[in-house]
């Protein structure tokens, strides 16, 4: 054993390959291939593109692979690849009352323009392992609407036109990008926004549900879930119109709020949103529980709880930056922990010097024999320690 | 995707521009928190995100580089992050603090004195010096705008009615240039002094929290104390034993479940060094003389 | 009671508003040095906003309070600066809570909490802070054992006794005080009041006291303001407020209380 071990280097390129063994697994079994995980794991490559903030089912692919399937250690690698990305500008805000809707349902009303349309949902399955997965299977195939599904305006819009939730302003201005600009307190609801899409879904699960048991009440109806295709769209200076990238999987929650009204507004509904790539239910509804507590605030509630308090909520909603302080733990310390060591050996030899001292006093006013005793007593002591 | 994709030391030259921008207003500050956008690093936050941009930035291709952790060259992490600049920028690396023209370090300031053209980059993961005592962002930026620091010396006065002495032994903090109250990084007390007047430009980055501060060449940075309990360094009872250095950081290196042990520079290239040049100390082995000196990788 | 030439603190047609819903409205008074101010009426009554509004714990929606700063100079209190505000605060102003939890650090010991002021404003000598703090326990009959406990190891008379010395240390010329005596049992509140009598005629400080306790405000003040509605129905002395009342109201408020 010897001191200022040598040798980092190695030890770091064979805990490497080590890694690179174990990801493998065992060589007779066929390696798994990114198209299986963007074609079968689905969700796990939506959860990865929403909180790596890339919408690249292939690159999300790789990294779940290359992660072995550490869904946040996949999103740290896409995001370590999403900033070397040139970025060319903004797109144009995506139309999701346009979208060709996959799945909508909404909560609030029992029938609909555009309809109910439960699509590939985990709801009303019994949760019983199926033990034909197992091996292959051949699923029936879906079936088929007779005509195509009638267009599905927002329900917010429904009763937007009656005035019973607040409007929508139409923010003119670019939104914010906390990717590029440090984020700063109070921070508008853009960037709020950008930073629960970006943010750990469990995370935000924790604080919507701690909303509904109490810990900032929104009162929170889900008006709608919707889940589908939609068209992104550029601005294209030099043409003069918006021409179309490709198309995205989204989901998005919109809740309709209970609000009592203050001195300057009337009673009236109001909306708590939320936006993820990919089909993401769980994260969207939670992030719009979350995003309406945020505005307690702004629509002078009553505030004080974990989900309605933005400092709290947006520095720790980042699960790249939680890993990365929580695991530097388990970086050397042993600088910081000697001078600690240093301090505490110090204080119990000041305490023990105390104490020797009381008990001198006290000493001084014993009968000899105790004094004996304790003579022996010690001898037995260091006897018994060697 | 290979070394090559990428541009010289990792970063994209806009990138560079606006945390170049950043560190010139932290210069002209000293002491004061420069917020920024700090980007994704390949490394986890917490595992110097912050001083990796800073160097990045700072890197130009005639630089050459040092990296520590701990003080020492030879700890994973700065090696993981020395073969990451070798790697994307290519520069000339060293151990050697005297030949070093940039050193990123965590935990620690080079024993060796720095020199005027040096910079010494720290990685921080807390810049905020008071956000133990206050954990809100927008009312810490007010107590640092009207210099309102007397809750610090709250905490330390806790230390010595409880304790009978300051018990802060890292990230103690310091005033820079009479006005900001400043955290040094966790480094330890004992590294303190160093920081005062260096001729060096010393550089702080928190890539997780997105801030950059700076303590300009020669500027006052003064650790926080009372008039009657003046601000001390930790101390060692004994020498080095390889190099029998006094007046260093050492590490305590565990020998056996019995209680043995032994200190040692936590500074490794000061401890080749001065084995190099025949310094011994009580532990000193000649295997150790042979395989110390300075290393040029 | 002792008077100044000019007024300490001035409030001129002071109102606050929330929504439709009236805190206080048009209070008009002088303050002077040295002079105690109760102000009583019951819950809801706009005592505690006006406290508020005179401490610039909140902004007025309408009138203008000025404070004489140690310089002489009346100054206004709303176009000061963050900074002076906040020095204000922390020197020559004092703000006696009725929950002492809010008024203290409780998880900083007695002389921590004594010695901030002190440091804030930059004493920097570790002995004479603990010696200032000793002296205070003392006058607010604290055991000088007890310096370096928490507040959580104290009573709740105690941590009221430590929130009104950690406030008086700088020698404010100014200390407003919210209920108290509110959350004490009656013996304790006894105590409590012939100390802050004792301690205000000493340090011949200024003090508007917030209280719906008429004996409170018999004992401490030279001078009350009776709140009713958000408006200042009645003042004057408090003698003879209390013995003669004139408003209706104020009668009613006496004859309700035995004093």
């Amino acid at each position: 054993m010897y001191v200022a071990v040598k040798g980092g280097e190695r030890a770091i390129d064979n805990a490497h390959r080590l890694l690179a063994h174990e990801r493998r697994g065992d060589p007779a079994i066929a390696e798994i291939a990114p198209e299986q995980i963007a074609g079968q794991l689905t969700l796990a490559v939506d959860r990865v593109m929403a909180e790596g903030s890339l919408y690249d089912p292939e690159i999300a692919a790789i990294a779940i692979k290359q992660a072995r399937g550490d869904l946040i250690e996949a999103i740290f690698l896409v995001r370590a690849y999403r900033t070397t990305l040139p970025r060319f500008g903004c797109s144009q805000p995506v139309d999701t009352g346009a979208m060709q809707v996959v799945r909508r349902v909404s909560a609030t009303y029992k029938d609909l323009p555009g309809g109910q349309v439960l699509g590939p949902t985990f709801d009303y399955t019994h949760r019983l392992i199926d033990f034909d997965l197992a091996g292959t299977t051949t699923p029936a195939a879906p079936a088929e609407a007779a005509a195509p599904l009638d267009p599905a305006p927002h329900v917010t819009a429904l009763l937007d036109g009656e005035g019973l939730i607040e409007s929508n302003p139409d923010r003119a201005a670019e939104p914010g990008d906390l990717t590029r600009e440090p984020l700063a307190f109070p921070a508008g609801r853009d960037l709020r926004l950008q930073a629960l899409a970006r943010g750990d879904e469990g995370f935000l699960l924790a604080l919507g549900y701690s909303t509904q048991r109490g810990y900032g009440r929104t009162h929170a109806f889900a008006g709608e879930i919707r889940i589908g295709d939609v068209e992104v769209e550029v601005f294209a200076e030099e043409l003069g119109f918006a021409v179309p990238l490709g198309r995205l999987r989204v989901t998005e929650c919109e809740m309709v709020n209970q609000f009592k009204g203050s001195a300057t507004v009337p009673p009236q509904f109001t909306r708590g949103y939320g936006l993820t790539f990919g089909q993401l239910e769980r994260k969207a509804m939670s992030m719009a529980l979350v995003d309406r507590a945020l505005r307690a605030e702004d629509l002078g509630e009553e505030t004080g709880s974990p989900a309605q308090d933005q400092e709290f909520v947006l520095s720790h909603v980042d699960n790249v930056q939680a890993t990365g302080f929580v695991e530097h733990l388990k970086l050397p310390h042993y600088v910081d922990f000697q001078a600690e060591l240093g301090l505490v050996r110090q204080m119990r030899r000041e305490q023990a010097a105390a104490q020797t001292e009381a008990d001198g006093r006290a000493e001084a006013d014993k009968p000899a024999e105790a004094d004996d005793l304790a003579a022996t007593a010690a001898t037995l002591d260091r006897e018994a320690a060697e | 995707m290979t070394a090559a994709a990428y541009n010289f030391a990792y970063l994209d030259e806009q990138t560079k521009r606006m945390i170049r921008r950043a560190i010139l207003k932290a210069i002209a500050i000293p002491g004061y928190q420069v917020p920024f956008a700090s980007r994704e690093m390949p490394m986890p936050y917490g595992w110097g995100t912050g001083g990796v941009q800073v160097t990045a930035s700072i890197l130009g291709r005639d630089d050459v580089l040092k990296v520590i952790d701990q003080g020492s060259d030879d700890t994973t992490n700065a090696v993981s992050i020395r073969k990451f600049f070798q790697k994307t920028a290519g520069v000339a690396t060293t151990t050697a603090t005297a030949e070093a023209t940039v050193i990123q370090t965590r935990h620690r300031i080079p024993e060796t004195p720095l020199q005027a053209g040096q910079v010494l980059v720290y990685q921080v993961p807390i810049p905020e010096p008071l956000r133990f005592l206050e954990p809100r962002e927008t009312e810490t930026r007010k107590m640092h705008a009207l210099a309102e620091y007397g809750l610090m010396h709250v905490k330390l006065y806790e230390d010595i009615a409880r304790h009978g002495h300051i018990a802060t032994t890292y990230a103690y903090p310091v005033m820079v240039a009479g006005r900001y109250l400043m955290d040094p990084s966790p480094t330890p007390k004992f590294d303190n002094p160093k920081m005062h007047r260096s001729a060096a430009l010393q550089l702080f980055g928190a890539g997780r929290e997105k801030r950059i501060y700076a303590v300009p060449p020669h500027t006052e940075v003064v650790s926080l104390d009372f008039e009657d309990h003046p601000f001390e360094v930790n101390r060692f009872e004994q020498p080095c034993a390889l190099c029998g250095a006094e007046g260093v950081y050492l590490d305590e290196v565990v020998l056996d479940d019995r209680g043995g042990r032994m200190f040692v520079c936590s500074d490794t290239d000061h401890c080749e060094t001065r084995q190099a040049a025949g310094h011994r100390g009580t532990m000193a082995s000649p295997i150790a003389a042979g395989e110390g000196g300075r290393r040029a990788d | 009671m002792p008077t100044d030439e000019a007024p300490l603190l001035m409030a001129r047609g002071v109102t606050k508003l929330y929504g439709h819903r009236i805190g206080c409205q048009d209070v008009t008074f002088d303050l002077h040095a040295g002079e105690v101010l109760a102000v009583v009426g019951e819950s809801g009554s706009g005592k505690s906003t006006l406290l508020s509004v005179l401490s610039t714990r909140a902004e007025p929606s309408a009138g203008r309070i000025e404070y004489r700063m140690r310089d002489g100079v009346a100054r206004d209190l709303f176009r000061l600066n963050e900074a002076e505000r906040r020095l204000l605060l922390r020197t020559d102003w004092g703000f006696v809570h009725q929950d002492p939890r809010e008024g203290l650090r409780m998880g900083i010991s007695a002389g921590g909490n004594v010695g901030e002021r002190l440091m804030a404003v930059g004493e920097r000598h570790y002995g004479r802070i603990r010696e200032t703090a000793i002296d205070w326990l003392g006058r607010v009959e604290i055991d000088e054992s007890r310096i370096d406990d928490t507040p959580r190891a104290y009573s709740g008379g105690m941590r009221q006794r430590l929130q009104i010395a950690r406030n008086l240390v700088t020698a404010p010329r100014l200390v407003f005080m919210d209920e108290p005596t509110g959350g004490l049992d009656v013996s304790v509140q006894a105590r409590l009041l012939d100390l802050l009598r004792g301690l205000v005629a000493d340090l011949g400080l200024a003090a508007i006291v917030v209280t719906h306790d008429l004996a409170v405000a018999r004992l401490l003040s030279h001078r009350i303001m009776v709140m009713r509605h958000g408006r200042v129905i009645e003042t004057g002395l408090t003698d003879q407020v209390l013995d003669d009342p004139r408003e209706p109201y104020t009668q009613l408020l006496v004859a309700s209380v035995l004093t």
